[in-house]
């Protein structure tokens, strides 16, 4: 072999065997939590642990139901991603299609910046300034909330949304933009019937992101979600998302007991419903995937 | 944020294993297990005699005080944390075993129920607590409060500050799932001093000028009444070694009860101290 092919040969082994360490780990954790988790069900079983609607992890006798705590991490997901979807997207279209060129260098850096801000600083806002806002202005019993925790999650996953979003319609070709205006088309039209279609998939893939961020997240909804194991009425009623019984109960559950391995079952289920929505992220990406020129 | 939670969960194990394969010699160990209600005392006072006494190196681990009393028991540790007495089965196990567990109480414990300043209402009794954390009383109204819904607010069940709440005022009946959950006693001062509605526990050491402690059954919560016994949501805490302490482990226990030392710790803590 020539020194140059060898040189190729060792780099080529190099990267290798960096990305098999990388999903070695990914792997290993993947395991660790099946195998921590997986003996609760010697106790309970799978139906009675994700459909019971009691939990007392503590109590003689014990009841694991996480029902509650799904339901939670489900509707702060849902409620974040109806406020977050149409502030992100709208203002990536903004900052892609409307905005001077001098504006979006400024707005878009922004609005990534908003990412870069520690959860527990949006968690303490929500808790120290929201709360008080909303139990005055609803006078509602506490500002503790379904509510307020998707609003502090919007806040997180707006950035992510927008700018990946922004990023896909800012690169559809400008030939299927002068094209739609050569035919007589407004800019509305144009946006609205060419390039948003033609960005669709990026868009997808910006929301589920988004999303995913939302539902795992942990400081925000321990913090300003109340913490009741209800399921809610209304969106003003105290939950608590999956994340945050696993974060507050996890430092204090004597080792492999019930309590243990039942809040490793409850972070099995936190990352099928994660994996759930990266699965449907991709397929959606495939569907709606432009071909030609559009492609992204 | 689960994956790094579960990396550093990992990693940190993986330390731990490796640090407890090195030998440590010349050195005295002195190995601390048990209630995590006491392990914030132990800790602390255990951080300050190492800094007086460097010779000495102490492990302070919480694991229950169930867990704790068994290892003294099979001589796994030299001192057992206990947030109870312990039970007459495990003093017929260790006497079986041929050890004699001898109980320090080291401190106390208090619970006091607080709500915001604004709120009237001054006392509450063992019942009307009891009925509120069971979700049977939901206004303040009916307690001569103002026509309030009334926000309960309660600690994680694994927590020692519940545990004494659900033995004392909820006598093992369950605290009712709308009640509001917070992670820390430091967040059940600030959910409260925000809120009107809100009624909360905290153990006597986060008791500030924003929140208004109430009495129980008319006797305040502070100090004297929790030494004397006529404050009802109070408990000894303690720490158990087998047989009489002698060595590092006597001059520990000797640390612990020392008035300008670690007693003083223990009020830092935020609990109540012995003297």
């Amino acid at each position: 072999m020539t020194s140059r092919l060898r040189k190729e040969w060792m780099i080529r082994s190099f990267f290798f065997c960096i990305a098999m360490a990388s999903i070695v780990v990914l792997s290993l954790i993947v395991f660790f939590l099946f195998w921590e988790g997986l003996p609760i069900f010697q106790k309970v079983s799978v139906r009675a642990f994700l459909l019971g609607t009691y939990w007392y992890p503590t109590a003689e006798p014990p009841d694991f139901g996480i029902f509650p705590l799904i339901v939670a991490s489900l509707g702060v997901t849902v409620l974040s991603a109806l406020l977050s979807i149409p502030l992100g997207v709208m203002t990536a279209i903004y900052l892609a299609e409307i905005a001077s060129a001098g504006l979006r260098e400024i707005v878009k850096p922004v609005v990534e910046l908003l990412a870069a801000l520690p959860s527990v600083v949006i968690g303490f806002f929500g808790m120290v300034v929201v709360a008080p806002f909303l139990q005055s202005t609803f006078d509602i019993p506490t500002g503790l909330n379904l509510f307020n925790a998707s609003l502090m999650l919007a806040f997180m996953s707006i950035p992510t949304i927008c700018s990946i979003s922004e990023d896909a319609i800012y690169s559809v070709p400008m030939e299927l933009k002068e094209a739609s205006l050569a035919l007589g088309a407004t800019h509305w039209q144009t946006i609205s019937r060419v390039i948003l279609p033609a960005s669709l998939s990026g868009i997808t893939t910006a929301v589920i992101l988004g999303m995913s961020r939302a539902i795992g997240e942990t400081m925000v909804v321990l913090m300003v979600a109340g913490g009741a194991t209800l399921v809610p009425d209304s969106v003003f009623d105290p939950v608590r998302p999956m994340p945050a019984s696993i974060a507050a109960e996890m430092a204090e559950a004597p080792f492999r007991s019930p309590h243990y391995h039942a809040l490793f079952a409850t972070g099995i289920v936190l990352f099928l419903l994660t994996l759930m929505f990266n699965l449907v992220a991709d397929h959606l990406g495939q569907k709606y995937k432009q071909v030609g020129t559009a492609t992204l | 944020m689960k994956g790094k939670f579960l990396l550093t969960l990992l990693v940190s194990w993986l330390c731990a294993s490796l640090l407890a394969g090195i030998p440590v010699s010349a050195e005295e160990l002195l190995n601390i297990n048990g209630s995590t209600t006491v392990l914030p005392i132990a800790q602390k006072v255990a951080e300050a005699y190492m800094k007086e006494n460097p010779a000495v190196k102490i492990s302070v681990s919480g694991g229950g005080s169930g867990n704790g009393i068994k290892a003294l028991i099979d001589g796994m540790t030299h001192i057992a944390d206990s947030s109870r007495f312990i039970k007459d089965a495990e003093v017929k196990l260790a006497l079986e075993k041929g050890a004699y567990p001898v109980p320090f109480a080291v401190a106390y414990d208090c619970i006091v129920p607080v709500v915001h300043p604004t709120n009237p209402v001054k006392n509450l009794t063992m019942d009307q607590l009891k009925a509120i954390y069971e979700g049977q009383i939901t206004n303040w109204k009916t307690l001569g409060g103002p026509d309030l819904e009334i926000v309960v607010i309660s600690r994680d069940t694994s927590s020692g500050t519940y545990e004494v709440w659900e033995e004392k005022v909820m006598k093992k009946q369950r605290v009712f799932p709308g009640a509001l959950l917070q992670a820390s006693s430091g967040a059940i001062v600030q959910a409260v001093s925000k809120n009107k509605h809100a009624l909360g526990y905290v153990g006597l050491g986060y008791v500030d000028a924003t929140v208004k402690a109430l009495t129980v059954a008319g006797i305040e919560g502070t100090e004297t009444t929790t030494l004397d016994g006529s404050y009802p949501i109070s408990r000894p805490l303690y720490m158990f070694t087998s047989g009489w302490p002698t060595g590092a482990t006597l001059n520990f226990i000797n640390y612990m009860l020392n008035p300008q030392k670690g007693q003083k710790l223990v009020r830092e803590a935020g609990f109540v101290p012995l003297y």
